[in-house]
């Protein structure tokens, strides 16, 4: 149903008489209901990848095929943005009714289905405020809110909580596996934390540094309902180790590759 | 400020700067009053702001709509531009006799002078604010399916109104500069009409009889859009510096 398969995926930008290849060739599959996990260096495309699958960029070449009947619709997604993309000039309200503004419901219903997820997330409280009178950690939650209220079929979310203390990064994770759980979505989710996706997903897949490629696709053998703060038996510091070892020497080759940063 | 008139007065009064220059604040109120009984302040002050707020809304309100049009399209805007950028330095007012030649002697020239001046600053900052808006904020629109007119009115508008704004601002300054400057030359009433006719019969209590209204509508018609702006961008902090 909601699940879909990325194909021979290539991005390629050309910006400036500069041409920069952000993906190369990406195949992987994604089962609906599930949540994945991307790691990747910073700059490796991940945040290309998850903007192609939402629609919001054409693939150079490949494709992004969603599994559906031929009578059905394409699986709405609902990307939440890295930047989160709250306009400054709307309220908290309106900022999360905005994920209604292409569905059926007019202004008034929004905005009282945008209170009522408001209330569900704990934020009924700062409705009428701006964004920018609110911290951080409030921002990425009504970014998550209003992706949520468009009720995708697939969520995409880009280092949602990048910019999160710990503490309540940790508060946001145990809500979003929640939510998750309640509403059975197919989820993908971009990090730059192996902690954080090993944590969260049911699968990791690590992308090499620039041109992005999948380099490995790994199956966290974690029950759930995972307990956030358990989970350093050898079996997972053993998959930590294997991601990060990848991640370093891609990284490395980055450094290396590069001309000269510092000189 | 208080003191400071209180020294003007007791040195116009004792005469140590001449009063043909510079008259003492008590004549000068002395003289508003007058002007104002007479009823010709009312009608000099109508003529000013008539033609400011006339030529403001027909020069500002096209360079709004321009500005939003070239802000949205780059081809009308590589098109438009260059023209723009070549005529926005002119200073308006050496137009004058062009505007005089094409509209006539009447009021008409006052007003598209007026508006040839407010067209500038509100064409150059409503296209820059509309350029401005990250680019981000279209891919959220996108991310949600929503129309074009959704995209217009509610990203579009709002992410380019603290410098239409700005622009407005602008517009108002130049536009009253430009009333002023016209009416100095070619009026026979308002405000710029009475400084030139105090300075040709030499009665200089008139001249700053009239400055000070004009004073009193810049400082006036600034603090208006002031309020204004407050209110239409209500999530913009703003500054008490202007
Ligand atoms: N719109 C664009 N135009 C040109 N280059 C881009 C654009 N978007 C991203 N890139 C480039 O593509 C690469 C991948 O970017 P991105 O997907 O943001 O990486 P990540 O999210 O993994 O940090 C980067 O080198 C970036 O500079
Ligand atoms: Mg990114």
């Amino acid at each position: 149903m909601s699940g879909f398969s990325c194909q021979r995926l290539s991005k390629t930008f050309f910006a400036h008489n500069a041409v920069v290849p952000a993906l190369e060739s990406i195949d992987f599959r994604v089962e609906a209901r599930s949540f994945v996990c991307i790691v990747g260096p910073s700059g490796c495309g991940k945040s290309t990848l998850l903007r192609l699958i939402a629609g919001l960029l054409p693939p150079t070449s490949g494709c992004v095929c969603f599994d559906r009947e031929a009578s059905q619709d394409k699986p709405r997604t609902a990307l939440v943005f890295q930047e989160h993309g709250l306009f400054p000039w709307m309220t908290v309200l309106d900022n999360v009714a905005f994920a209604l503004v292409g569905q059926r419901q007019g202004r008034r219903e929004g905005r009282r289905l945008a209170q009522a997820q408001l209330e569900r997330v704990g934020l009924a409280g700062f409705a009428h405020s701006y964004p920018h009178q609110l911290s951080g950690g409030m921002r990425q939650r009504v970014g998550v809110a209003r992706a949520l209220l468009a009720n995708p079929d697939i969520l995409l979310m880009d280092e949602p909580f990048g910019s999160v203390d710990a503490q309540t990064r940790l508060v946001l994770q145990e809500e979003l596996l929640n939510l998750w759980r309640e509403q059975q979505k197919t989820v993908v989710y971009v990090t730059h934390d192996i902690a954080e996706a090993i944590l969260l997903g049911d699968r990791v897949l690590v992308m090499s540094g620039r041109p992005g490629r999948i380099l490995a696709d790994i199956a966290v053998p974690l029950a759930r309902p995972r307990m956030l703060t358990a989970v350093d038996s050898p079996e997972i510091k053993d998959i930590k180790w294997r991601i990060w070892n990848m991640l370093e020497s891609e990284v490395r080759a980055n450094l290396g590759t590069s001309s000269a940063p510092f000189s | 400020m208080a003191g400071w008139l209180l020294v003007w007065e007791m040195a116009a009064t004792r005469r140590w700067i001449s009063p043909l220059f510079f008259p003492a604040p008590t004549t000068i109120l002395r003289t508003l009053l007058a002007y104002s009984a007479s009823g010709k302040l009312v009608a000099d002050l109508a003529a000013t702001l008539g033609r400011l707020l006339m030529g403001l809304m027909l020069g500002g309100s096209m360079g709004m709509l321009l500005g939003l049009l070239m802000g949205g399209s780059p081809r009308l805007r590589r098109l438009v531009d260059p023209l723009v950028a070549a005529m926005h330095p002119i200073p308006k007012i050496s137009l004058l006799p062009l505007v005089l030649i094409i509209f006539g002697l009447g009021e008409s020239s006052r007003v598209v002078l007026v508006a040839v001046a407010s067209f500038f600053p509100t064409v150059i900052n409503t296209m820059t604010g509309v350029q401005q808006i990250p680019p981000i904020y279209y891919e959220v629109a996108a991310n949600y399916q929503a129309s074009p007119l959704t995209v217009f009115r509610r990203i579009i508008i709002p992410g380019s109104l603290p410098m239409i704004l700005a622009g407005w601002r602008i517009a108002l300054n130049t536009a009253l500069v430009i009333t002023i400057a016209v009416e100095l030359i070619t009026a026979r009433e308002g405000l710029g009409a009475a400084i030139w006719l105090a300075w040709q019969t030499l009665r200089t209590e008139h001249f700053y009889a009239a400055l000070l209204v004009i004073a009193v509508l810049g400082l006036g018609s600034n603090g208006l859009l002031h309020l204004l702006s407050a209110w239409l961008i209500p999530w913009q902090r703003q500054d008490h510096s202007t």
